[in-house]
């Protein structure tokens, strides 16, 4: 094998130029997809991150019917005191699950003496929410906590177009005026604790609350909520979760003998999602350019290397080579190409990515300016796009390789 | 038994509508351990007979029987296994691999061939770079020697495995006249003293009387077997 490979290293550098040019195309294309994976990846990566550590959770458990109800935010599928503890035991014993949040999602009306206007609310435990969805706390405008107690009772948070429209600031004085589940209407009075930027744009018109503030505009007494968001010690463990939660929750039946609740991924409630998926067909769609690249690139050069080695082919055929080692020989030189050109593709690609990073870009996603493109690209995605070069190469090598191994040596020989 | 048999062996090609007799039921046999030249001018079969003998083409009619197998029968995997067990080769373009050196040339069949162990490799290679005298160039690649360097390696090559027969296809042709004597007489020399049976083709009246059998071949069919030292022919 040792020798197999020294000779087609040497092969490979009788044509230096041909060697150079060919190798220098499928590096170039190796870089464009690491860059390009690099990239897209970190800011989809960024962008997940963003939806889900600073308002979704990875998942969120909902009585069965919330999510597809015609109601906006309905209050009548709330899950009660007795359901909320089974739902705690199931999520406590679970040890992928780093923490969890219960919420009241509510709409109200929200009045500044002068005007009024319509108010999506979120009603949480602020303690148990920041350590749900961390990313919070740095969107809302003026906070200062840093155990995560981003308001108290008696407090909003308030979205920011609202605020400007309304004229709001922090330590000013509101009316919140809500429907409950039976149909009565309540108010309260809270002061804006901060102001809160919205990641959905201009129209942004999701506050918080405190729990106990929602439960008594609501008249709620004792436990009551119609949302838990998750959050998970890895992303990447989501489906396992999922699959594992989808499990358990089967057990609880309502009085329809159907399932009581439901369970939903960030991205099956999120119009990111989509997104998300559009940055993976990307990637796959410059994936499959760089197997075009070297696809051709490979069967190029070993058909012309076939060829301008009849002769030798011949000669080696006749003083006793087998038909199989000399397929091997064409192997070993179009998967050493190949080697090489990974080997120096990665480096280039890991190398262009650093310089992205210590160059300091800056782009903005949604409402939030000024984000650094901070680039990265997994070991295990080299690894794919490595392993991908390298099988292309062997297969475009194959059919150079298998016309060599059959040529017959008294022909071959014949050839000038 | 002789080392090599052929009985009544044709090789025609058919070219569309016209079919080309490369030989003519020859019919021959070469003994071990002997010196052998097939002479004629071009066209007249010489490589084609070589070729049958060499496993490299099969004859279309006719037996070719060499150190006692049948050739005509090998799959191409056993007479390419055959041949690297058996025979050894050199060509008219020296034919040596220009990315390997010298010795590695010489080395080639041993490892890609029959997989010899790397200190008795070594000694091999060394005795018979030393036997041609190529021994202080071992180190050079192809394009560095002169023609008659390389065909002195090309034996070394051909000789490495210990073939029981050497088949060379006008060896002296692209050499200039002192070299090809060299050649020859390197070859009558490690017939001498491996006991290795050569058989080479020429056309050049000088390099054949080299030889101590002749065998002159004309439009495929052999007119005349001479024994040269003993003077006597059939």
């Amino acid at each position: 094998m040792k020798n197999i490979f020294k000779i087609a290293f040497r092969n490979l550098f009788r044509y230096k130029r041909r060697t150079l040019l060919t190798s220098l195309l499928i590096v170039f294309g190796m870089i464009l997809v690491i860059v390009f994976s690099g990239i897209s990846t970190s800011f989809k990566g960024m962008m997940i991150g963003t939806i889900t550590d600073s308002m979704m959770g990875h998942l969120q458990i909902h009585k069965k019917g919330y999510v597809s109800s015609i109601d906006n935010l309905p209050l009548h599928l709330n899950l009660t005191s007795k359901e909320i503890s089974n739902l705690r035991k199931v999520l406590d014993d679970n040890e992928m699950i780093k923490a969890y949040t219960f919420r009241i999602k509510l709409g109200a009306m929200l009045s500044n003496f002068e005007q009024t206007t319509n108010i999506r609310l979120t009603a949480v435990d602020p303690e148990m929410e920041s350590q749900t969805c961390p990313a919070l706390t740095d969107r809302i405008e003026g906070n200062s906590a840093e155990d995560g107690q981003f308001m108290q009772e008696g407090e909003l948070i308030l979205p920011k177009n609202l605020a400007k429209g309304l004229k709001l600031k922090k330590g000013d004085d509101i009316v919140l005026v809500a429907t409950n589940k039976d149909g009565s209407v309540n108010a309260i009075g809270l002061k804006v604790a901060g102001i809160v930027e919205g990641l959905l744009g201009p129209s942004g018109r999701d506050g918080y609350i405190h729990i106990d503030d929602a439960k008594t505009l609501l008249r709620i007494t004792g436990d009551e909520i119609n949302e838990i968001a998750i959050r998970l010690n890895e992303l990447d463990d989501l489906k396992e979760v999922k699959k594992q939660l989808g499990a358990e929750l089967q057990q609880f039946i309502n009085k329809q003998d159907q399932p009581a609740f439901e369970s939903h991924t960030w991205a099956e409630l999120s119009p990111f999602a989509t997104i998300a998926t559009i940055v993976d067909l990307l990637i796959i769609t410059v994936k499959i350019v760089l197997i075009a690249i070297v696809l051709v690139s490979i069967l190029n050069v070993m058909m012309m290397s076939v060829y301008e080695r009849v002769s030798e082919i011949g000669t080696i055929s006749a003083i006793g080579t087998l038909p199989s080692r000399i397929l091997g020989l064409f192997l070993a030189e179009g998967f050493s190409l190949g080697l090489i050109s990974t080997i120096i593709g990665n480096i280039l690609g890991v190398a262009v990515l650093y310089v992205i990073n210590i160059s300091n870009f800056h782009f903005s996603f949604g409402r939030m300016k000024d984000i650094q493109l901070v680039t990265s690209v997994s070991s295990s995605e080299l690894l794919t796009i490595s392993v991908i070069v390298l099988l292309i190469t062997v297969l475009s090598s194959f059919q150079p390789a298998l016309k060599a191994s059959k040529m017959q040596p008294v022909e071959a020989l014949r050839h000038v | 038994m002789a080392l090599i048999e052929l009985k009544g062996v044709s090789k025609f090609y058919d070219m569309s509508e016209t079919r080309v007799d490369a030989l003519k039921s020859v019919s021959l046999q070469i003994e071990e351990q002997s010196f052998v030249s097939f002479v004629g001018p071009s066209g007249s079969g010489k490589t084609t007979l070589l070729n049958l003998i060499g496993c490299l083409d099969k004859p279309s009619t006719g037996n070719v029987y060499v150190n006692g197998t049948h050739v005509n029968d090998l799959e191409t995997r056993e007479a390419a296994r055959f041949r690297g067990n058996h025979l050894g080769f050199i060509f008219q373009n020296f034919n040596l691999i220009p990315v390997l050196t010298v010795y590695e040339n010489v080395e080639y069949p041993l490892i890609m061939v029959q997989n010899i162990a790397p200190k008795e490799r070594r000694e091999r290679i060394l005795h018979y770079l030393e036997a041609v005298s190529m021994l202080d160039q071992k180190d050079k690649y192809p394009g560095q020697i002169s023609g008659g360097q390389k065909q002195r390696v090309a034996v070394a090559r051909a000789l490495v495995t210990n073939p029981k027969l050497v088949l060379a296809d006008e060896p002296t042709a692209n050499l200039d006249h002192t070299s090809a004597f060299k050649v020859i007489e390197l070859m009558r020399q490690m017939q001498r003293d491996l006991k290795t049976t050569f058989v080479f083709s020429t056309h050049d009246p000088k390099i054949m009387k080299e030889a101590e059998i002749v065998f002159t071949l004309e439009d495929g069919q052999m007119t005349n077997k001479e024994i040269m030292n003993l003077k006597s022919s059939n």
